[in-house]
């Protein structure tokens, strides 16, 4: 008797022990904290992005998002996302005329008329997560590193603030951040994605123009895309083994 | 934030408005530059034992090290967390140029040219630690390293061991600068400057800007000293010069007609750029002033028969030019390499700042610097072994 008391006693704490704890890591998954990912593993993930030029509307959503989630400086020349509006003139394709107001940051006032026989699309651009980044190639002291995971990220408590990875990236996707004095860039979210949730210009494109994609897992929507559509890195010339995908890029972009 | 949208034209991506690096990335291989060029004239007597240039070798080997103690400062000044720069030779990255330029530098500043200057100046070293009085006697007392051996077969040993690390000099001299244009030759995004053609481009341009600053400081010096300028010798080293000039000229046209024959992607933006923004730079300074109308000089020095006075006048224009020029080729490098954008649809501008960490005051001071520091070089160690004016130093 008495020891099935001191039996149920046990019993009973651990329980509670256990609800307790299911309920912390509960809410620490709707806060988006890490044991949201407890089993998170760096060499299951291959990440990657898909753009579908065709359905980017301009509205720089994904800008904004970017900058509040990253804490991105708001001058318009630090941006670890931005859009670029192109219009090419019918039959005259080079050069094309650009322009990215405050980085598509709020979004494009119109600019050019629909029935000249012109085009105008948008790119949203972003730091390409190169496979051989020429980025960290140069970097002196390895702050910036391609993870195992396939995302190319930055230690700012190593970065020298040489800047010689900004001369190296050919997309013009770094910037040294002013307060910190180490570059920055686009992190793919990291602190999200390694949780399961998806980026925050992914999360806010009203359009999904912007999908994230685990190009290892077999059930990723991303290679389904890849598989049956034509794509398009960006300077495939530079041969960086850019892993942010374009749908239906037009040949002016660059 | 306006004044850098100001100088804006056409489309850069955001992120490239603003110029990454300033006129110290500028000074950095000009400086550099200087050092090798320097040794290698110093090498010249050692190792192809050219005589009539004797009487720079001393100045030259100081020259560069005045230099190269000041070469690593505008880096230094230019990075964002310069306290972190030791992680460079502590965790370096070995697959960056950069990181290993820190080595060559090291190697070259320790194993090469202090080795060589103390081997030289041993001797004299001895002499100034037991004749000196005052707090200087230590200095020299130290420099000694506690070796006093000054017997025949010691100084022939030091001698053998100067000409041993001058033959390893040579090519870690070549190394030191090449290096520095590898830097920029390897960076593939920038079509402004990754050329394989660099590296040597670069190793030229060092040796004539070199030649050029010991052959200047060797005729003020004389001067100043009140000593007769040995006219054998800048002569000599002016014809080096000229030869030199010559290649490295040669190397930058064929740089510069590859280009314009090829016509890639990028040269309807470069090609644009040096018409406009660039051209003051490197049209009228660089390729004018400073190459164009010094090899003229030299050559005329080379055909026409000039009298000592007027060939040295030609040669202190000349070399001076030289100097604004190669100086003008580093910033069109540096800078111009900047100006334009990699979607090759927009250019913008560099604004120099004055009195900022960056700005032109810093320049100025560091290219002061090494003058002070070969000032004081001079005065401890005098590389003059002959008191007597115009008199070649015995051998």
């Amino acid at each position: 008797m008495n020891q099935d008391r001191r039996d149920f006693l046990a019993r009973s704490g651990k329980l509670l022990l256990l609800t307790g704890a299911a309920q912390v890591a509960f809410e620490a998954i709707l806060r988006g904290e890490p044991a949201a990912a407890p089993n998170y593993r760096t060499a299951d993930h291959w990440w990657g992005m898909i753009i579908d030029v065709e359905k980017c509307i301009g509205c720089g959503n994904c800008v904004r998002a970017c900058k509040e989630e990253n804490d991105v400086p708001r001058e318009p020349f630090f941006f670890r996302t931005w859009v670029e509006r192109y219009h090419v003139q019918e039959g005259d394709v080079e050069p094309p005329d650009v322009d990215s107001p405050n980085g598509g940051y709020d979004g494009f006032p119109e600019r050019y008329r629909t029935n000249d026989g012109s085009k105008s699309f948008f790119v949203p651009k972003l730091c390409n997560h190169c496979a051989r980044s020429p980025c960290v190639q140069v970097c002196p002291v390895g702050a910036t590193f391609e993870s195992p995971d396939g995302v190319v990220l930055v230690d700012k408590t190593y970065c020298l603030g040489c800047r010689y990875c900004v001369q190296a990236c050919p997309y013009g996707c770094r910037f040294i951040d002013p307060r910190t004095k180490t570059v920055d860039k686009c992190s793919l979210c990291y602190h999200r994605i390694t949780k399961g949730l998806t980026t925050a210009c992914c999360e806010t494109c009203p359009t999904g123009a912007r999908q994230l994609g685990d190009l290892k897992d077999p059930k990723d929507p991303i290679r389904e895309f890849l598989r049956t559509h034509k794509v398009q890195v960006l300077k495939p010339q530079m041969a960086t083994g850019s892993k942010t995908y374009y749908n239906g890029l037009d040949g002016s972009v660059r | 934030m306006e004044s850098i949208l100001q100088g804006v034209e056409g489309y850069m991506y955001p992120n490239e408005m603003e110029l990454q690096w300033s006129i110290l990335i500028v000074l950095y291989p000009y400086i550099t530059g200087l050092v090798a060029g320097a040794f290698i004239l110093a090498s010249l007597e050692r190792v192809f034992r050219v005589e009539s240039v004797k009487p720079t070798y001393r100045l030259a080997l100081l020259t560069a090290l005045a230099f190269l103690l000041v070469a690593p400062l505008p880096l230094q000044l230019h990075l964002g967390h310069p306290e972190r720069s030791l992680e460079m030779y502590l965790t370096p990255h070995t697959a960056s140029a950069m990181a290993m330029f820190g080595f060559v530098y090291l190697w070259y500043l320790m194993a090469v040219l202090v080795l060589e200057i103390w081997l030289d100046y041993r001797k004299d070293i001895v002499q100034l630690a037991q004749t000196t009085t005052g707090p200087l006697r230590h200095v020299y007392r130290l420099l000694t390293l506690g070796s006093y051996d000054v017997s025949a077969e010691a100084l022939h040993v030091d001698d053998r061991a100067g000409y041993v690390i001058t033959l390893i000099g040579i090519p870690s001299a070549f190394l030191l600068h090449g290096y520095v244009g590898f830097i920029f030759g390897s960076v593939k995004a920038n079509p402004w400057w990754s050329t394989p053609l660099m590296p040597i481009v670069f190793l030229f341009s060092a040796i004539v800007s070199g030649i050029a600053t010991v052959m200047l400081l060797y005729m003020a010096i004389a001067r100043l000293r009140g000593m007769e300028i040995d006219m054998r010798c800048v002569d000599t080293i002016a014809r080096y010069l000229f030869y030199a000039f010559i290649i490295d000229f040669s190397l930058e046209m064929l740089d510069l007609i590859h280009r314009i024959y090829e016509a890639d992607e990028s040269f309807h933006t470069l090609d644009f750029m040096v018409k406009t923004r660039l051209y003051l730079p490197h049209v009228i300074v660089q390729i004018v002033l400073g190459t164009l109308v010094p090899l003229g000089l030299l050559a005329l020095t080379q055909v026409v028969k000039l009298t000592d006075r007027a060939r040295r006048g030609t040669y202190a224009v000349a070399g001076l030019l030289t100097l604004v020029g190669i100086f003008a080729m580093r910033w069109n490098v540096v800078i111009g390499g900047q100006l334009f954008s990699k979607s090759f649809l927009g250019y913008t501008t560099y604004k120099m700042e004055f009195a900022t960490r960056e700005g032109l005051l810093p320049a100025i001071l560091l290219m002061i610097l090494p003058f002070v520091i070969l000032w004081v070089l001079v005065k401890l160690l005098p590389p003059w072994t002959d008191e007597k004016p115009g008199v070649q130093p015995a051998a």
